[in-house]
């Protein structure tokens, strides 16, 4: 399988099963309209006679031999050779936990998809008991993982903060008997951020996720505080400290939310940048299509194109000498997960679990509430193992719209939770999002071609792409 | 070849072969929450 698509002045071809990205010419790209697998060993008169009118025979001749060359390298409509692999996803060791110490915000999101911070069950904050029984189940059940994630997740995790401390502390002693490594994040909107909250999370915690949506009108409207007023002012300061003080090294995201209200979000990616953040995520909202705000399959267009208008904007920033790293955007395209990874995405019900602050165990955050999906309970000492085996099976190869979709070891398979809420099954894929992760990769991987076409001396770069 | 440059190592069947540790990032925990990408995780396999 093969996904080509022009942007930017290339033609760009990814070969989907091993991965190779090519550059191509104009004649290439037209004649794999036309010729497939087998190769025969001339070109094929049809796919001569569609070309030949702008193309000379030769050139055309020529070009059927790279694509030969290429396929029989491998690296041109290879197979897929890994099904057989999905199959190691069964007795997957959960590895990775989002620990929700809050169910209580101090912010009233619009768009939050935690009903305002609890779920829809009730405010209240997780006891540390429950907590350290939370990291026991990790520790218990990672089997022969040695690193394990927990992200502190609400509501606003800073509403629990002296729980957070003592967990963190609770783990890290576990951790040395038990030879595992906690990589603790947290996710916060920064309101009760303060010197010492800032110092701990800079020396405990891998990853911060900052919640900021970008340009302060956008962020206001969106991001009130609990009295309604705005909490960008309140915020920003904040923000800019922690990350000023924090290693150079260490992980952080702003992270913010675009919603129908902000179509032109390159405009809030690059206000998060002018004000001084370098690693930056902003993302679609999540929400059903019945708010004034939501995303729906009319609104694919013009985000698309805001996608393709930010990474343009992300590489004359580059040719500046400037720099910052969009999430969305971030693929390594010689390295990266291994392919048995990519068959699987998050692995949410299986690898992944999300703990409420009564102990309640789901599959990721995104279930919480939903009755049918909860694995079980701490205190109760109570785990589905059907329901983790459930998930288990939930790959690439068993979700129909994946299988034929050129970007199956990209986004792997998508989000289970959306898939559920939108499509009422955990293995239909939910088009919207689908149609913007495939848009996002095609600029992730466009810009990466450029980037490499710019290190390249003129000499390098074969004569017939200049003209595009 | 004048008429395709490939521009990365494709290498996604060798990374088959000796990959599947499972050290690797829960792709939800980096930054997104609601939204999934795979691909712009780090193998984690040499950290063992």
């Amino acid at each position: 399988m093969i996904h080509k698509y022009f942007m930017n002045g290339l033609f760009i071809v990814l070969d989907v099963n091993s991965g190779g990205v090519h550059l191509v010419d104009e004649l290439t790209y037209r004649l794999l309209d036309e010729v497939a697998p087998p190769f025969e060993e001339n070109c094929p008169e049809k796919a001569v006679n569609a070309l030949q009118g702008e193309f000379s025979a030769e050139e055309i001749a020529d070009c059927y031999a790279e694509l030969k060359e290429l396929y029989a390298q491998k690296i041109l409509f290879a197979e897929d050779e890994y099904e057989k692999y999905a199959k190691f996803a069964e007795p997957a060791p959960i590895k990775a936990m989002c620990l929700h110490i809050s169910h209580d915000c101090n912010m009233r999101c619009q768009y939050c998809f935690a009903s305002t911070g609890d779920f829809g069950t009730g405010r209240k904050l997780m006891p540390v008991e429950t907590g350290k029984k939370a990291i026991d189940f990790l520790i218990e059940r990672s089997k022969d993982r040695k690193f394990l994630e927990l992200d502190f997740f609400g509501g606003e995790p800073l509403m629990n903060f002296d729980a957070v401390k003592e967990i963190v502390f609770y783990a890290r002693e576990r951790e040395k008997e038990c030879n595992k490594k906690f990589r603790f994040t947290i996710t916060t909107n920064g309101i009760l951020l303060n010197d010492e909250i800032i110092n701990f999370i800079n020396q405990e915690m891998s990853n911060v996720v900052l919640s900021i949506d970008g340009r302060k009108e956008v962020n206001d409207r969106m991001r009130p505080v609990v009295n309604q007023k705005g909490s960008y002012e309140i915020i920003l300061p904040k923000f800019k400290k922690l990350v000023a003080q924090r290693d150079k090294d260490r992980d952080y995201y702003v992270r913010g939310t675009f919603t129908k209200y902000n179509l032109d979000f390159s405009e809030d990616v690059f206000s998060l940048y002018e004000a001084g953040f370098d690693q930056i995520s902003v993302e679609p909202v999540v929400c059903e299509s019945k708010y004034p705000y939501a995303l729906t399959e009319e609104d694919i267009p013009a985000v698309s194109a805001e996608y393709e208008r930010l990474a343009n904007r992300i590489l004359e920033n580059d040719r500046a000498g400037k720099h910052f790293n969009f999430f969305h955007f971030m693929i390594d395209l010689n390295a990266g997960p291994c392919a048995i990874k990519r068959l699987k995405g998050c692995g949410c019900g299986n690898e992944y679990v999300a703990i409420t602050p009564d102990g309640d165990i789901y599959p990721c955050h995104q279930f919480v509430g939903i009755e049918k999906f909860k694995m079980g309970n701490l205190e109760e000492g109570t785990f589905n193992e059907a329901l983790k085996q459930e998930f288990s099976q939930s790959h690439i190869y068993n979700k129909p719209e994946c299988k034929t979709c050129w970007a199956k070891f990209y986004c792997s398979g998508g989000c289970n939770a959306n898939n559920y809420q939108y499509e009422g099954n955990i293995l239909q894929s939910h088009k919207l999002s689908c149609e913007l992760e495939k848009k996002r990769l095609e600029c992730a991987i466009m810009i990466q071609a450029v980037r490499k076409l710019e290190h390249l001396s003129e000499e390098e770069i074969p004569a017939s792409f200049r003209k595009c | 070849m004048k008429h395709i440059m490939t521009i990365n190592q494709a290498n996604l069947v060798q990374s088959a072969k000796k990959g599947g540790c499972g050290n690797c990032q829960a792709s939800c925990q980096s930054a997104c929450k609601t939204s999934c990408t795979v691909a712009n995780q780090k193998c984690e396999k040499e950290n063992q």
